[in-house]
């Protein structure tokens, strides 16, 4: 099969935009997810809050390009996720809706703050769940007809041990960077960020277990056709993710620092992004034996090529504009919170 | 009832509820997102005390409307894929860069110095914090530039052409498809009238505090505020009113007509008020003659076709003007209209008021004022309607000046692997997160708007360095 460079290129950024996502919002979902288990009181809840309230609202929209990204190059495995997970990306929706709106409203009104906390918790808990559903299932493969619509029963047709066992290291790594970012925020000494510290390193080794039991169930069960080219940046990726992981474990042990395992573990999640990409390639959606339509890949789902070549012109200054926003605000918010 | 078995019906039911609901927020945010902008500006310049408090008042409004506009705008961008499968199969080549521009020019501007209007008021300088509130600003009206690019080329496609096996229509010419006839009309429409409500919130917010005799300086600089804004907008959208019936009248002849419930060829009047009986095909109504093509061809005598003769065109055969909800397109077209009449009587008398000094008395006027910003957030919802309820029964409206072949019916445009069931949860669900949404929103809002600018007090030490900070700046402007 023959690619045009563009289009290439594109399946990476597509990728790089999902990894971007999943580092930066990542951190955010994760510590709402992980509030209940952190902070014990409404003070320590409020750090929380606060640690990501600037930031979270732009975190998401890398989502939101990512999708938009994905709509403009490659529509239809846009379509054939988004209503072939329906029920689930509803679910994804409703959760990012309802806690966006609780981490705004639950500061200033007292009246229903324990009803926003419970729905940032919800909120943020279903996307870092499903994403990773979604990942084992475009990764596994789904039943699709001629037209390249889901085949399946809704909803429950998407759960399987393996893709459980995606959505659950999804989870572990928010998680994890959830909790490393915590640890970062809290106050130095402070009750939340021994707790953050412990909850780090439980997250870690969880999703290195959880990594490793995927690749063996993903290596012998599914035995996807993988591209050999690529088989390099495949290994470079998963040792990466493994040398990232046991780093920020190490360097994390004696919880002297807190920014070098951050950064870590955010290295081991933008390698997981791209050894799934290299995994994939040049697949968007995967066949299963059943299915009477095709993959959805390359071949069949790319936009034209002047469609692709006015995306990376807005690519090229977009993108810049957007990492100097993010430096100008994580500059602004950067240190430790205290308590008010 | 067949209703609830039907997909399509279905599909456009939920489309309808979440962007009826989005766009209540969306011109609450630009409106009071500039007034905002305009307060902070005053108080960095003035460095007065209360002049920050009103800034801050202005800042607590405005974020309590964004964040529902932000959480509820999510759902449009999941709901082409998830609903709209086909749709997005079809338009993908074109339609999906604007949606991916949006959010990296605009998103991430909005969403990052939110951040820094939320929690950056003590630690950034009073400069950049009056920067990032006009940059919030401009990243609203610039998302609502590509949203609009978007949807203008589905009322009237340009710079495309159908794919050589007809299952797509592909980009030829992006600046073709990025400013297609009606883009400039329809975003010049849609801002103007969301500033107009910007104008009547800041009056509404005025006319409380003159009622309840509280805050009355602030009452009074916010009342000059929101009538500026209100009359150059208001006098703007007239404008624009005008050039997107034109471009109507142009472009999308089965809209003109029903919007005039015009079943024949006839020259169109312009109708007050009326019904259309959709079984004998006739307006019952009270109109002035000739009034419709005056307003677009200045010539009383221009001869519009009807839906029936369009009907049997070639480039509208899809449409069944039996089937077209014609009086309902026609009755939110005048809704429109009337209420933009109302708005801009009630802001003559505002400005007579204003004038005479009366307005401070007369307290009819106040409860008026109170209430008022439900007639802009009429209109801009009924306008809205009748774009949307207008180019039916096409996703893809096949415009008089559009590609050959580039339309897409609404019927085929829906995901074929949603089924009914999962619609009527999910539209359940809908109703009920949107209406605690709306619930929260109407106490936080209300609360905000009864308590007023809050004069900081002596222990509150962040708020009161950024005044004394503001105060330096003042000076060393000077």
């Amino acid at each position: 099969m023959e690619f045009t460079v563009l289009q290439v290129l594109w399946y990476f950024l597509i990728f790089l935009l999902i990894a971007g996502y999943f580092v930066l919002d990542g951190f955010d979902l994760g510590a709402g997810v992980l509030m209940p288990f952190l902070a014990k009181n409404e003070e320590e809840r409020d750090i929380v809050r606060r640690s990501i309230g600037p930031v979270w609202d732009g975190n998401e929209v890398w989502l939101l390009t990512a999708g938009g990204a994905l709509f403009a190059a490659f529509a239809p495995a846009y379509a054939t996720t988004f209503s072939g997970f329906y029920l689930a990306i509803m679910l994804v929706l409703f959760g990012l809706i309802i806690r966006a709106v609780a981490i705004e409203y639950a500061h200033r009104d007292v009246k229903w703050r324990s009803f926003w906390n419970v729905l940032f918790v919800i909120g943020s808990l279903l996307p870092a769940l499903l994403f990773g559903v979604a990942v084992g299932n475009i990764y596994a493969g789904i039943p699709m007809d001629a037209g390249g619509n889901y085949t399946g029963v809704p909803l429950l047709g998407l759960v399987t041990p393996f893709t459980l066992l995606c959505g659950l290291l999804g989870l572990a790594m928010f998680c994890a960077a959830g909790a490393g970012w915590i640890c970062l925020k809290a106050p130095v000494g402070s009750d939340l960020r021994e707790r953050a510290l412990g909850m780090r390193r439980i997250m870690q080794v969880v999703a290195i277990v959880l990594f490793a039991a995927i690749s063996a169930f993903g290596h012998f069960l599914i035995q996807p056709d993988m591209v050999a080219s690529l088989g390099a940046l495949r290994w470079v990726c998963a040792i990466l993710f493994g040398v990232a992981m046991v780093a920020s474990l190490a360097i994390g042990a004696k919880g002297d620092n807190d920014i070098v395992p951050f950064i870590c573990q955010s290295v081991a999640a933008v390698a997981l992004v791209f050894l799934l990409a290299s995994s994939m390639f040049p697949n968007f959606v995967v066949a299963t034996p059943d299915s009477i339509g095709p993959a959805i890949s390359l071949a069949n789902a790319s936009a034209g090529d002047l469609t692709l070549a006015w995306m990376t012109g807005i690519a090229c200054i977009g993108v810049p504009l957007v990492l100097a926003y993010h430096v100008i605000v994580y500059r602004t918010f950067r240190g430790r919170l205290e308590f008010e | 009832m067949d209703l609830f078995t039907d997909v399509v019906f279905l599909s456009r039911l939920q489309f309808t509820l979440i962007v009826a609901f989005h766009f209540v927020f969306v011109p609450l945010s630009i409106g009071i997102g500039l007034i905002t902008a305009i307060a902070e500006t005053r108080a960095y310049k003035s460095g007065s005390r209360e002049d920050a408090d009103a800034a801050r008042f202005w800042v607590k409004l405005f974020t309590t409307t964004f964040v529902i506009g932000v959480a509820s705008g999510i759902t449009m961008e999941f709901s082409f894929g998830t609903n709209w499968a086909d749709y997005s199969r079809f338009v993908g080549d074109i339609f999906g860069a604007p949606l991916a521009a949006e959010a990296l020019f605009a998103f991430f501007l909005e969403s990052v110095f939110l951040g820094v209007v939320l929690f950056g008021r003590d630690k950034v300088s009073p400069r950049f914090y009056c920067v990032s509130a006009w940059l919030v600003w401009g990243g609203s009206c610039l998302s609502a530039l590509w949203i609009l690019i978007a949807n203008s080329w589905m009322q009237t496609p340009a710079g495309a052409a159908l794919a050589l096996d007809g299952s797509k229509a592909v980009l030829t010419d992006f600046f073709g498809a990025a400013f297609n006839p009606t883009t400039g009309l329809r975003y010049f429409h849609t801002i103007t009238a969301a500033l107009v409500m910007g104008g009547l919130v800041a009056m509404s917010v005025a006319a409380y505090h003159y009622l309840k005799g509280n805050h009355l300086d602030f009452a009074r600089k916010t009342l000059k505020t929101g009538v500026v804004v209100a009359l150059v907008a208001t006098c703007a959208l007239f404008v624009s009113a005008h050039s997107t019936a034109v471009g109507v009248w142009n472009e999308q002849p089965t809209k003109l007509a029903a919007m005039e419930g015009q079943y024949e060829d006839e020259v169109p009047p312009l109708y007050f008020f009326g019904f259309v009986d959709e079984q004998n095909e006739e307006v019952v109504g009270l109109g002035l003659p000739g009034f419709t093509s005056f307003l677009a061809t200045f010539t009383f005598d221009t001869v519009y076709p009807g839906l029936n003769s369009l009907a049997e065109t070639e480039q509208f055969d899809g449409l069944n003007p039996s089937e077209l909800p014609v009086n309902a397109i026609f009755q939110v077209y005048h809704l429109m209209v009337a209420v933009s009449g109302i708005l801009a009587l009630l802001l003559v008398i505002v400005l007579v008021g204003m004038k005479t000094g009366k307005i401070e008395n007369w307290k009819w006027l106040q409860k008026l004022l109170v209430i008022a910003p439900i007639f802009p957030l009429a209109a801009i919802e009924a306008g809205w309607f009748t774009a949307e309820l207008g180019r039916q029964p096409w996703v893809v409206y096949p415009s008089v000046s559009g590609p050959d072949g580039v339309s897409l019916l609404t019927s085929q445009a829906v995901s074929t692997s949603v089924t009914a069931p999962e619609l009527l949860l999910t539209i359940v669900l809908f109703c009920v997160v949107y209406l605690i949404l709306f619930v929260a929103w109407c106490r936080l809002a209300s609360a905000c708007v009864k308590e007023g600018p809050v004069a900081q007090h002596d222990g509150d030490e962040a708020a009161l360095s950024f005044v004394e900070k503001l105060a330096g700046t003042a000076k060393g402007g000077e």
